[in-house]
């Protein structure tokens, strides 16, 4: 019988196998940032032990940062503390690290890709849920609790059991107004929250190989809403390309000779996975969330339905109620509150390109607040010289400065109580984007849709 | 390390399938930069309105136990460990639910916080007994591997045995790897 993808990898980095235990298996990256990092520190100096690897680690501040006057101090004190915190723990043990408004600074899962620090065939983890995202480049990525931060830190390894594999097929073509976001909010309204766990998932089929390597990240970001510890897609030419020339990456032979390895780096034709899924791209249409966690989803032409994969009565009718919506009612026409386009599930270039486009010199609409977040100086930059910048502010919008924003509203950008946003997030849970606040997950043009209109709609 | 062997307790139920970590502990209250005092804040915005007065007859007021019986997908989302540290800094000991989301059970098991997987069957009946007779007294065995309840009766759960031998001896996984550093070592050197 043939090997995953997973396998593959996982094999290659086990240190040793425990019996009836886990096996102890080596990171190559780790990712570092300042909410679940200070403890581990503390608790490294407390045993008087120093990072054992420094050079696997890179580290950045993104969940505490204001997202405007970032050339000021932290005005909140716990945050500016937190943030200091992290500077003095990477200098004392010689990580790399990219503070605030350096050029490299941003959210730990877009700047990873983007400075080439994660490559392919790795173990990547970081104390964030979200570290899924690093699977596109055909990578095992985890997100971890802080105590096996601590363990990284210390030792470059985590005891970890082998998961289950799973394996999403989408087979067929996208319409034009269908986003990889709404591939994978698709997919996780049919499997459930918790649809994948104790499972690893591979992505597969003709949708993903067509797709840029910005979307396959956010479709594997969004791995961990339907209890996946992780998603990835195989490497191929496009993942290559977008490797080729960034800051960390290897260069010239070294490249070659790694490109020349990534390339086996695929499942067997005879491999045989724990659980299959299928899906058709023609049945996928613009996605929006309707409840309280990214399971409850529907396209936004449909009405809210009577039911949801994984969650009994008491707890649908709950988020219901917590989100002011009833069973039947059309999502089209809902009223909208607040707009964010950010976080490290959409705050890519691609996306801000998409939402830009889809808003097509309509103006804002008025009464709704619209927060454009790039997930990374260099998504910042990229809007400014590409002339984005300049056309969506002729238009009413504001374009702040990098960070987690009001993704989870750990910084000032939260949506007030009882408000309707639709964020381009990965998490619709009660009170994550403020007290209160009722998030409508949804990708980048449908976004758009609800800025210049004010409501759910279609995108064209 | 604490240490675990026979957890005996009356419990708190809370019957919400899909209890994530934002839930459990909201992301405002992750700005501080140590390990302790979370557990006043354990599922603050379901025990407090908005103004901060308590919401009455929440299950989580008044705790009455070391045990906590919740819906399907316990702590899922966030990987935040905060969730596990304020539950366990509240004073519980195991978690019982039918299923609990990866990172949030290994993040328990290194905080000596015992995630106890049963049925969807056993987890109906366990949830029907305690509200119908609140001071049942839950027993989770860990040397057998078992919970029971006087009407509910007894149901085995899983646990790999290495896991098992460092919550009944107190025994850490960091301790294990920084133990074992010349595997490592060996690993690095041909790799």
């Amino acid at each position: 019988m043939g090997t995953t993808l997973f396998d593959k990898i996982w094999e290659s980095h086990v240190v040793k196998h425990i019996p009836d235990g886990p096996d102890v298996l080596y990171i190559d990256r780790h990712l570092v940032h300042e909410v679940t990092s200070p403890q581990a520190f503390n608790a490294l100096k407390a045993k008087g032990l120093k990072v054992f690897r420094p050079e696997r680690t890179f580290a950045t501040c993104d969940h505490n940062v204001p997202t405007l006057g970032q050339d000021k101090p932290i005005t909140d004190e716990s945050s500016r503390r937190a943030v200091e915190q992290l500077g003095i723990n990477t200098k004392e043990n010689g990580i790399t690290y990219f503070p605030l408004g350096d050029p490299g600074n941003g959210i730990v899962h877009v700047i990873g890709p983007e400075q080439g620090i994660v490559l392919c065939g790795q173990t990547v983890v970081c104390g964030d849920s979200h570290t899924a995202t690093h699977g596109a480049f055909g990578n095992i990525a985890f997100g971890i609790g802080t105590s096996e931060v601590e363990m990284v830190l210390a030792t470059q390894c985590l005891l970890q059991s082998k998961p289950r594999q799973a394996r999403i097929t989408v087979d067929g073509t996208l319409a034009s107004n269908v986003t990889p976001k709404d591939v994978i909010l698709y997919i996780i309204s049919r499997l459930g929250t918790d649809g994948c766990t104790g499972c690893f998932v591979e992505y597969a089929g003709e949708v993903f190989r067509n797709m840029s390597m910005e979307g396959r990240l956010t479709v594997c970001n969004m791995s961990i809403e339907m209890g996946a510890r992780g998603g990835m897609v195989a490497p191929d030419d496009r993942t290559f390309e977008y490797i080729a020339g960034r800051r960390f990456a290897p260069k010239g032979d070294e490249l070659d000779e790694k490109i020349a390895y990534w390339r086996t780096l695929k499942t067997d034709s005879d491999a045989v996975f724990d659980k299959e899924w299928h899906f058709d791209a023609s049945d996928i249409r613009p996605m929006v969330t309707y409840g309280t966690n990214p399971g409850m989803g529907v396209a936004v032409d449909a009405a809210i339905p009577d039911s949801a994969v994984g969650c009994d009565t008491a707890t649908f009718d709950k988020a219901l109620a917590y989100m002011d919506f009833h069973r039947g009612e059309p999502m089209t026409g809902k009223k909208i509150d607040y707009v964010f386009v950010g976080s490290c599930t959409n705050g890519r270039i691609e996306d801000f390109r998409a939402f830009a486009k889809a808003v097509a010199g309509r103006k804002k609409a008025d009464g709704v607040t619209v927060w454009l977040v790039p997930g990374s100086k260099e998504v910042e930059s990229k809007i400014e010289s590409e002339g984005i910048g300049d056309e969506l502010r002729a238009h009413g919008f504001e374009i702040r400065q990098p960070g987690c924003s009001a993704c989870l509203a750990m910084n000032a950008d939260k949506i007030p109580e009882g408000k309707y946003a639709v964020s381009t997030s990965n998490r619709n849970f009660e009170g994550r984007q403020g007290y209160g606040a009722r998030t409508i997950l949804a990708g980048p043009l449908v976004a758009a849709e609800a800025a210049v209109t004010g409501r759910l709609g279609m995108p064209v | 390390m604490d240490k675990i062997n026979i957890i005996k307790s009356t419990a708190v139920v809370v019957p919400v399938d899909n209890i994530d970590t934002d839930q459990i502990i909201p992301a405002r209250f992750l700005k501080t930069t140590v390990r302790e005092g979370f557990g006043e804040k354990l599922f603050y915005d379901w025990r407090f309105h908005a103004d901060g007065t308590p919401v009455e007859h929440h299950p989580l007021s008044g705790q009455r136990g070391v045990i906590l019986v919740a819906g399907n997908n316990f702590g899922c989302g966030s990987s935040r460990e905060h969730a596990a540290w304020a539950l366990h800094d509240a004073g519980f000991k195991a978690v019982v639910s039918s299923s609990f989301a990866d990172i949030f059970r290994n993040n328990a098991l290194n905080n000596c916080l015992l995630p106890v997987k049963v049925s969807e069957q056993y987890l109906e009946n366990l949830t029907a007994e305690l509200r119908t007779a609140p001071d049942t007294e839950v027993t989770i065995d860990l040397g057998r591997q078992t919970i029971s309840a006087p009407k509910t009766g007894e149901e085995s759960f899983e646990i790999n045995g290495y896991k098992k031998e460092c919550l009944m001896k107190g025994y850490s996984d960091i301790d294990y790897l920084l133990a074992d550093q010349g595997s490592i070592l060996k690993y690095e050197a041909s790799h």
